[in-house]
């Protein structure tokens, strides 16, 4: 046998290992990749029902989410298009994008996401009425990170039927608490938009507790006590996400039964 | 079991801790100890790593030549990491999501690096196996330490259980928000090494340098200015 210090020996040894790990670990990602495909999917599905309050502890999801229709909106006319394949579009991607997002001007970009999507993908679900709830992608900046969620309305598209993030790093305990269901409960029953059909929310989250004898606190929304900042970010996301740069024209070409 | 296999697999338990003697692998300590069942995850993660690489760098060690020996331990470890960390993705893909990119910096991990260069380079095969195992059950025994104080004092509750009521939601425990941020992992990791060193004295490490007086090639510091 050579000597294992040699040139050539060592050239060899890189050699082989590099091929042994490469067939190892192309093996294992190509193995693996329809059961991680699965899972994300399921986590995405399972995220929406969340947000509208579908999710039952325990439920298959796939079955919950076989009510659920997929459609792409054209955030600019407010319309459904068909611009983009609904099973390759990737929102998070798009809004990197160049082609398929624009840059949103400095005084309009309240959720400080500096892009805004061409595109974005609801969800409805539909019974024999039409539309009985509508599920939008909503995202912004909360204290220290982008907080990406859903929000439900219900079928008068102003009542909120759920919210919930499945995304966010803001404070475990304080910003964290956006997760908490006891809140996210108190967003249920609110409405968006003033006399149900205006083009600007009044959909609102306060600094502390909503006074419930006041006609605005329909409007309104416990902030989150020790979490200003969070409070004031999911703020900010639902007043951009309802407002005419997000889905206000959507949501009203909805109660139009125009889009 | 003999004593000498009984010594490689036990000993990094409490004698020779890899966090808690060497002070290796504190920055995933810090980071995933939050919760039970996720820092269950990470040592069953990092101990297959560990186990697995020890006993495949240890298989081929007469074949590494040692000019690069390194880069060959790593591409043996980052190749395991990888294979573990699409493992997770696959099967237990909402605990893999909080753990996020800590599965891939087990590569970066000193307490793998250390048992390959340190043991797995010199042992035959089945030795290199169980200090691997050894060293990953002595990680396990601190990560699980921190997040079964963490996990109940913090949220009140343990494997996601609730075992405290929290007053948030009409019980009397209000948690305490420290014990959820990474840093209070330092305290207690400060906290265990202190009673491990006064119960197992021989672990308290001799001063390098005693404490000397302000002074310069016999000048008192102060009257040099």
């Amino acid at each position: 046998m050579a000597n294992k210090e040699s040139f050539g020996r060592t050239l060899l040894v890189a050699a082989v290992l590099c091929l042994v790990c490469s067939v190892v670990v192309s093996t294992a990602a190509v193995m693996l990749r329809p059961a991680q495909q699965f899972n994300k999917d399921l986590d995405r599905k399972s995220n929406i029902l969340a947000a509208a309050g579908l999710m039952e502890e325990g439920g298959d999801v796939e079955a919950l989410f076989a009510g659920v229709t997929s459609r792409v909106v054209d955030l600019e006319t407010g319309k459904f298009t068909d611009a983009v394949a609904l099973d390759t579009y990737d929102q998070r991607k798009a809004s990197k994008s160049p082609e398929l997002s624009d840059a949103i001007p400095d005084d309009l970009d309240k959720a400080k996401i500096s892009r805004r999507v061409k595109y974005a993908v609801v969800y409805l679900i539909e019974n024999d009425q039409g539309v009985e709830t509508v599920i939008l992608p909503i995202k912004g900046y909360g204290l220290w990170s982008t907080l990406y969620g859903f929000v439900a309305l219900d079928g008068d598209f102003n009542t909120v039927a759920g919210i919930g993030f499945y995304e966010h790093a803001e404070t475990p305990g304080l910003g964290g608490e956006v997760d908490n269901p006891n809140w996210k409960a108190s967003w249920v029953g609110k409405k968006v938009y003033p006399g149900g059909d205006a083009s600007e929310p009044a959909l609102s989250v306060i600094k502390g507790k909503v006074n419930l004898e006041r006609a605005e606190a329909i409007y309104q929304i416990d902030g989150l006590s020790g979490a200003t900042l969070t409070s004031r970010g999911v703020h900010n996301l639902i007043q951009y996400w309802m407002g005419a740069e997000g889905f206000s024209p959507f949501l009203g070409n909805l109660r139009a039964g125009e889009a | 079991m003999t004593d000498k296999t009984k010594d490689i697999l036990f000993r990094p338990v409490f004698a020779d801790n890899p966090i808690a003697l060497q002070i290796l692998g504190i920055c995933s300590a810090l980071a995933v100890t939050g919760q039970m069942s996720v820092s269950l995850v990470m040592c069953i993660a990092l101990t297959t790593v560990t186990a697995f690489s020890n006993l495949f760098i240890s298989i081929v060690r007469n074949q590494i030549p040692s000019s690069i020996r390194i880069i060959v331990q790593m591409t043996i470890i980052a190749s395991l990491v990888i294979v573990v960390d699409q493992l997770l993705k696959a099967y237990a893909y909402e605990i893999s999501k909080q753990l996020s990119v800590f599965v891939g910096l087990i590569i970066t991990n000193c307490i793998v690096m250390g048992r390959a260069e340190a043991f797995a380079m010199k042992n035959p095969p089945l030795p290199s196996f169980l200090d691997g195992v050894g060293n990953g059950l002595g990680y396990s025994v601190i990560l699980m330490t921190l997040a079964f104080v963490r996990e109940l004092f913090g949220s009140g509750s343990l494997f996601g259980m609730q075992v405290l009521p929290l007053a948030t939601e009409g019980g009397w425990y209000i948690p305490n928000g420290m014990l959820l941020l990474p840093p209070s992992a330092f305290f207690l990791i400060g906290g265990f090494i202190w009673v491990l060193r006064t119960f197992k004295k021989e672990q308290v490490e001799a001063v390098e340098y005693p404490m000397a007086p302000n002074t310069v090639g016999g000048h008192a510091a102060g009257e040099a200015a």
